[in-house]
């Protein structure tokens, strides 16, 4: 089959692997009818993330078909069109109880951190992405969801990851009606919370980036405000200011490690990497919200990191909110606000872009050319 | 005044707010599985048919794992060693960071072996590059090729000197 294939830091190739097998009762394989980048992909393309090996295959972001279901397998079956939550869980462990699908503690033998996710490195369980023609998806009874018939595969694709994060995002924020919820990051995941906060009830939404064309997209998307912080001299004062000196009331971190807007912390933790990428964001959101206030944190950031400023959280009694999106359980809810036409995730899609084509993908995203929001890949075996 | 009101023209507006949500999720969801600790009914265990480095924080495998790319070669022993320490120290991460740069190097002597001369330009892109950023590209080569040349003269330099 043909699949993404990482040969380094901004290398990547599409190459012929073979297809994947059933490894487990519960396994299922499903050939690929679309797949993403995600930001979060470029965290692992930019070399960030520990344990990233040579020859692994990303893409966390996808639907397809059941071509195979392992014996174990009692709701799946093969030809259903499924779209596949970005995290793997059991199901039976205790956070996958309290719904914390992204804390499975039975999908990831390299770290207790984090569960397993697709294509995600080792760090995140070794699995194989659906950047690829054919993937394997373990539990395959409790992630995946049958793609509703009036649904859109574009919508369903970005129900795997993008829409639930964004949404998540403002819930953990705990938004009250008429707060005032700031978000770091106009990419897709911090476009869609801006767009989410209002369904919470938020009386005014900011967004705040530094590239003009994702700011214009925000602003026409989410319907909010949206700043360029290379026109300020600073983004926390700025923010103070338009906040009646008071802090925002709810601040959402949608950047993580790649964050620009402070020499300092891109010297040491984007280019030297001497710290798990560069804090800019989460400092600026920190620094941002009001005493009291909740900071909600979606951005990846690596297992180790320091130079926060924990202090500030201790002496402004900030609540920090943080997690991977927990996929399943935000599903049916999300599937009834597309419905309803209150999130209308396929706009965001700006490039459609053959899997043969990966590496130019993965560089129009990366150095954000032509305008790149967020790019689709479609394999061969789904364009016949 | 009335936020209803105004924000009518925002689709969906206030539709899950929910002043008895407090504390929000995740806070709210807990069940107190918590205490039960690991002893959850397990899912069966997926044979382990290639080296899986596990974290030294939990004792064993979990249920089911990726197979790609099993530790091999300089960098896996790199890795072997890193999984020695936990996921807290910068002895886990820092020699694992080691290895992703070795086994670039590795798969690139991996490629020449079966015969295979991996096209850089196009692993990164290039021809995206040279599409819509034509200009940066250019300059990045002009600088690229100037640091190259500025070190060889320095080199060269050097060694002469010594002579």
């Amino acid at each position: 089959m043909l699949a993404m294939n990482y040969r380094g830091p901004f290398r990547v190739r599409a190459e012929q692997k073979p297809e994947p097998e059933i490894l487990h009762p519960e396994d299922a394989i499903v050939r690929v009818l679309r797949s993403c980048i995600c930001g979060s992909d470029l965290h692992l393309y930019h070399g960030l993330v520990p344990d990233t090996r040579v020859g692994s295959t990303f893409g966390h972001e996808f639907i397809g078909i059941v071509e195979t279901v392992g014996s174990g397998v009692q709701k799946l079956k093969t030809g259903d069109k499924v779209l596949v939550p970005f995290n793997i869980a059991c199901g039976k462990c205790a956070f996958c109880k309290q719904e914390l699908f992204g804390n499975c503690h039975e999908s990831n033998p390299e770290a207790t951190a984090v569960g397993g996710i697709y294509g995600y490195s080792h760090t995140a369980g070794g699995f194989d992405g659906g950047q690829a023609e054919y993937v394997r998806v373990p539990y395959a009874d409790v992630g995946p969801v049958v793609i509703p018939e009036d649904m859109h595969p574009d919508d369903a694709v970005l129900l795997t990851d993008v829409v639930p994060t964004g949404y998540q995002a403002a819930e953990m924020g705990g938004i009250k009606k008429g707060d005032t919820v700031v978000v770091f990051g106009a990419g897709p995941v911090g476009i869609m919370a801006a767009k989410c906060a209002w369904l919470f009830g938020a009386g005014r939404v900011i967004i705040i980036d530094h590239l003009e064309y994702r700011l214009d997209f925000a602003r026409n998307y989410a319907q909010c405000e949206a700043y360029n912080f290379r026109s300020m001299e600073d983004p926390v004062l700025f923010l103070k200011k338009t906040t009646d000196w008071f802090g925002a009331d709810v601040c959402i971190d949608a950047v993580g490690g790649d964050a620009a807007g402070n020499a300092m912390q891109t010297i040491t933790g984007r280019k030297m990497m001497l710290q798990a990428g560069s804090a800019t964001a989460l400092h600026w959101a920190i620094n941002s919200v009001k005493k009291g206030g909740i900071v909600s944190i979606v951005g990846v950031y690596g297992p180790t990191d320091n130079l926060i400023p924990i202090g500030n959280v201790v002496n402004k009694g900030i609540t920090i909110r943080a997690n991977q999106a927990s996929v399943k359980r935000l599903l049916p809810r999300l599937i009834e606000h597309i419905r309803s036409g209150y999130i209308d995730p396929k706009a965001i899609i700006s490039h459609r872009i053959p899997l043969e084509e990966v590496a130019d993908a993965y560089h129009m995203f990366s150095a954000k050319l032509d305008n790149c929001i967020k790019p689709i890949l479609i394999p061969p075996s789904a364009r016949q | 005044m009335d936020l209803e009101k105004k924000f009518a023209h925002i689709k969906g507006w206030g539709v899950d707010a929910d002043p008895e949500n407090e504390p929000t999720y995740p806070i709210k969801k807990y069940t107190g599985d918590d205490h039960q600790r690991t002893n959850w009914e397990r899912p069966p265990q997926q044979p382990v048919t290639v080296e899986i480095l596990h974290s030294n924080e939990r004792p064993g495998v979990s249920a089911v794992f990726g197979t790609s790319c099993p530790p091999e070669g300089l960098s896996g022993n790199i890795r072997r060693y890193a999984f020695k320490h936990s996921e807290s120290s910068y002895g886990h991460w820092l020699p694992l960071l080691l290895a992703d740069r070795v086994n670039v190097v590795e798969g690139i002597i991996d490629d020449l072996k079966k015969g295979h001369v991996p096209n850089i330009f196009a692993e990164k892109g290039w021809k995206a590059a040279w599409k819509y950023n034509r200009a940066g590209l250019i300059k990045k080569i002009a600088l690229t090729a100037l640091a190259t040349t500025a070190v060889v003269m320095l080199y060269k330099s050097a060694r002469s000197k010594s002579r």
